[in-house]
């Protein structure tokens, strides 16, 4: 309880005040923090920066989480448990290792792989000379964070179908089911829950990434500027401490009810 | 539910609790600098250095010579008058924007290192914030006495100055030339000493080198991402080359004819003609790019300070480092937009600033503290840091000797600091100069000159408020 008191609930109540003060570290008027109410979130919500940024981040959760991340993970793990056994640990494996790596090293990866003059994506493509992080900003920081988090999906979905009693594979083969109707039929109604796991789970985790500012800093013009990266801007490049207190808490509200409602799914699909 | 309850309660107790260590815990604004003569007789003393260098890394030969002959030296000086001293140096090895972060909550948290290196111009900012407060009030009467203060030139104190307070030493100044590949140019036809008069003759040489396979010929920084690179490499220079400055008589300048002129220059770099590369201007690592590219031979010309020379192309221990440097790399004065049209009637100009080091307010050890402060800006201190790069140190009796073996840094010295000017000490000034970056970027990626000057007034009117006036 104490452990919890210290590293959890403090800092919690001590943003929490924070946000509610117009506390700046630099720029304009560093002062010490005075109340200002609820100031900070009648800011943030007329903020255009924080419109812009609040809609990347959902278009970036729905592309590299949603869509991106768990269609990738599930056809790497129904094809991987086709495999003979030795294979699969094989590409189990290779596919973990993109999640080992730390996101920053990654990071840094993906930038070789774009550059504009000496990417090996050019080279590949023979595009030479196309800026990727610029041209393409959103799309670049979307497939690096869909490389980057598949494995977990891959593992949670391996494990999932595993768990489909394999007599029901078997009747579905006799009636001679394809393979649309055996995922639609056999595999879906077994692995509901799993899925709602899996969306949970890199729902919140890809709310909350950071790793995107290492390759594109929020740019070109602020388009890959997703919370995290604007939160972290105005925390600490432009110094308002306050505002940038204020606008973890409403990130941290919108986990919270993102993650009430899939409980609530899980929960009424268990009853 | 009572779960929920219970959790209300509890957070209910922390917030009551948070709310009085609030309170409680702002007491310190931050830098009410202690009693000069506090543990002035200590026997045991333990010190902390921070700057932004790092052994292997930023700034390597800094961090060298800090850990190797600053620490050891000045530890055996005190051991000779019985006092245990022990140095401790911090190292970071960062973007000078999230080490200006790192020591603006160290110091406004009370905690950070006995003597910190800033860049001069948050100066004025962190002093108004109560960050850092005059020697004076830090270390007393023995700042006034320091015979150094001779050595430094005073347009050079004036970096680490605020509202006529010195809040720091100065470490050193720079100043901003043209460098250009002498190789590039000789295949372009251009001379191999080259000095143009005017803005229409870098364009030309531009235009010369534009006939080259694969080389771009002109980066002139522009854009957000470069940060305080593009305004002190880039616009201010020009601007100071129609004659005007940022602040001058108390006043902001906004969108000027001269800010227009400086905002058109760039349109003719980054415009159809494209001498320069936007592209770069606007990728997160784009200066370093610019950097590995003129260390390449694939850039003509590179407007910088003489920390290019110094850091960045050198052969021994540079980012990019250029093997035949002292050959290839070429430098001019950056020139007015016509002769006798830059600042005070000047055929050429320059930009320079300065970094210096402050002494914590914080300081348990505030006379010791300005003790290592004199030491580490002794005419022993600066030789043994020349020993490993030359560069232009505040003082003019070690300049003298100093440079003697660096034709550029020489230069540097005798050409282009007489002519060169200084950012406005405010703490507005990082926002300007932030406004300024954005109206380079729209110019960059098309908007007509005009338009962006427009949009830079009315950020400005928006900064500056009621709080002063703006010319236009």
């Amino acid at each position: 309880m104490l452990v919890i008191a210290i590293f959890l609930l403090f800092p919690a109540i001590w943003t929490l005040y924070l946000g509610l003060t117009n506390w700046r570290l630099t720029g304009l008027a560093a002062r010490e923090p005075e109340f200002v109410g609820l100031e900070n979130y009648t800011d943030a919500l007329t903020d255009p920066d924080f419109r812009n940024s609040l809609v990347l981040t959902l278009a970036f959760v729905f592309f590299s989480a949603i869509v991106g991340q768990s269609i990738l993970g599930f056809a790497l793990a129904w094809t991987a448990r086709k495999l003979r056994p030795a294979l699969r640990s094989v590409v189990e494996t290779v596919v973990l290792l993109a999640w080992i790596i730390p996101a920053s090293v990654v990071a840094f990866l993906w930038l070789a792989l774009l550059d504009r003059r000496e990417g090996t994506l050019n080279a590949l493509l023979g595009t030479d000379g196309t800026a990727w992080l610029l041209e393409y900003p959103m799309q670049s920081i979307i497939v690096f964070n869909i490389w980057n988090g598949t494995a977990f999906s891959m593992l949670l979905f391996s494990s999932a179908l595993a768990s489909v009693p394999p007599s029901q594979f078997e009747t579905a083969r006799m009636a001679g089911a394809g393979t649309f109707a055996t995922l639609r039929d056999v595999v879906l109604p077994n692995i509901r829950g799993h899925i709602l796991t899996n969306t949970l789970l890199i729902t919140l985790w890809t709310f909350n990434v950071f790793a995107p500012y290492l390759i594109t800093a929020g740019g070109p013009q602020g388009r890959t500027e997703i919370l995290g990266v604007y939160i972290y801007r105005v925390a600490l490049r432009d110094g308002a401490l306050g505002q940038g207190a204020a606008l973890s808490l409403i990130m941290i509200i919108i986990n919270l009810v993102v993650a009430s409602v899939y409980l609530r799914l899980l929960r009424e699909r268990r009853s | 539910m009572r779960l929920n309850s219970r959790l209300g309660g509890t957070a209910a107790g922390f917030l009551a609790t948070a709310l009085v260590l609030a309170a409680c815990g702002n007491d310190d604004d931050g830098g009410s600098g202690g009693d000069p003569e506090q543990n002035a007789d200590a026997t045991e003393v333990t010190l902390t250095i921070t700057d932004n260098s790092i052994v292997g890394g930023k700034n390597s030969e800094g961090a060298e010579w800090i850990t190797n002959w600053v620490i050891p030296e000045f530890t055996a000086m005190q051991a000779e008058q019985g006092v245990d001293v022990t140095v401790e140096f911090e190292e970071n090895g960062v973007d000078d924007e999230d080490y200006k972060t790192k020591i603006a909550l160290d110091l406004q948290s009370g905690g950070g290192g006995d003597i910190i290196s800033i860049d001069g111009i948050w100066t004025g900012e962190f002093a108004e914030a109560g960050y850092i407060t005059p020697l004076t009030d830090v270390a007393g009467d023995a700042v006034e006495e320091w015979d150094g203060w001779d050595q430094i030139p005073e347009a050079v104190q004036q970096a680490m100055t605020f509202d006529d307070e010195a809040y720091g030493i100065p470490v050193g100044t720079d100043g901003r030339v043209i460098f250009y590949n002498r190789d590039l140019f000789a295949q372009a036809g251009l001379p191999a000493d080259w000095q143009p008069t005017s803005w229409d003759e870098i364009l030309q040489a531009a235009e010369a080198l534009k006939q080259l396979e694969g080389v771009t010929p002109l980066q002139i920084n522009a854009g957000v991402p470069m940060g305080e690179a593009t305004t002190m490499q880039g616009f201010l220079p020009l601007l100071a080359g129609t004659g005007e400055e940022i602040w001058a008589d108390d006043t902001w300048t906004g969108a000027t004819d001269g800010v227009e002129q400086v905002l058109e220059f760039y349109g003719q770099v980054y415009g159809e003609d494209a001498y320069g590369d936007p592209l770069l201007q606007q990728e997160a690592q784009g200066r370093d790019t610019s950097f590995q590219l003129f260390a390449g031979g694939q850039l003509g010309m590179l407007i910088e300070s003489d920390y290019f020379w110094r850091s960045v192309v050198n052969p021994d221990g540079g980012i990019a480092p250029m093997a035949n440097r002292d050959e290839v790399v070429g430098w001019a004065k950056i020139p007015a937009r016509e002769p006798g049209a830059g600042l005070n009637g000047q055929d050429f100009v320059s930009m320079s600033g300065g970094t210096g080091r402050v002494i914590n307010p914080n300081t348990e050890f505030p006379q010791q503290a300005w003790e290592l402060m004199m030491f580490m800006n002794s005419p022993e201190a600066f030789e043994a840091q020349l020993a490993g790069v030359p560069r232009i140190t505040p003082r003019d009796d070690v300049n003298a000797t100093a440079l003697a073996g660096d034709p550029m840094l020489s230069f540097i010295a005798e050409e282009v600091l007489p002519i060169t000017a200084y950012r406005p000490a405010l703490a507005l000034y990082p926002e300007v100069s932030v406004a300024l970056q954005e109206a380079t970027a729209a110019v960059a990626s098309g908007t007509p000159a005009a338009d962006a000057a427009a949009a830079y007034q009315s950020e400005l009117e928006d900064l500056v408020g009621d709080d002063g006036s703006i010319a236009d």
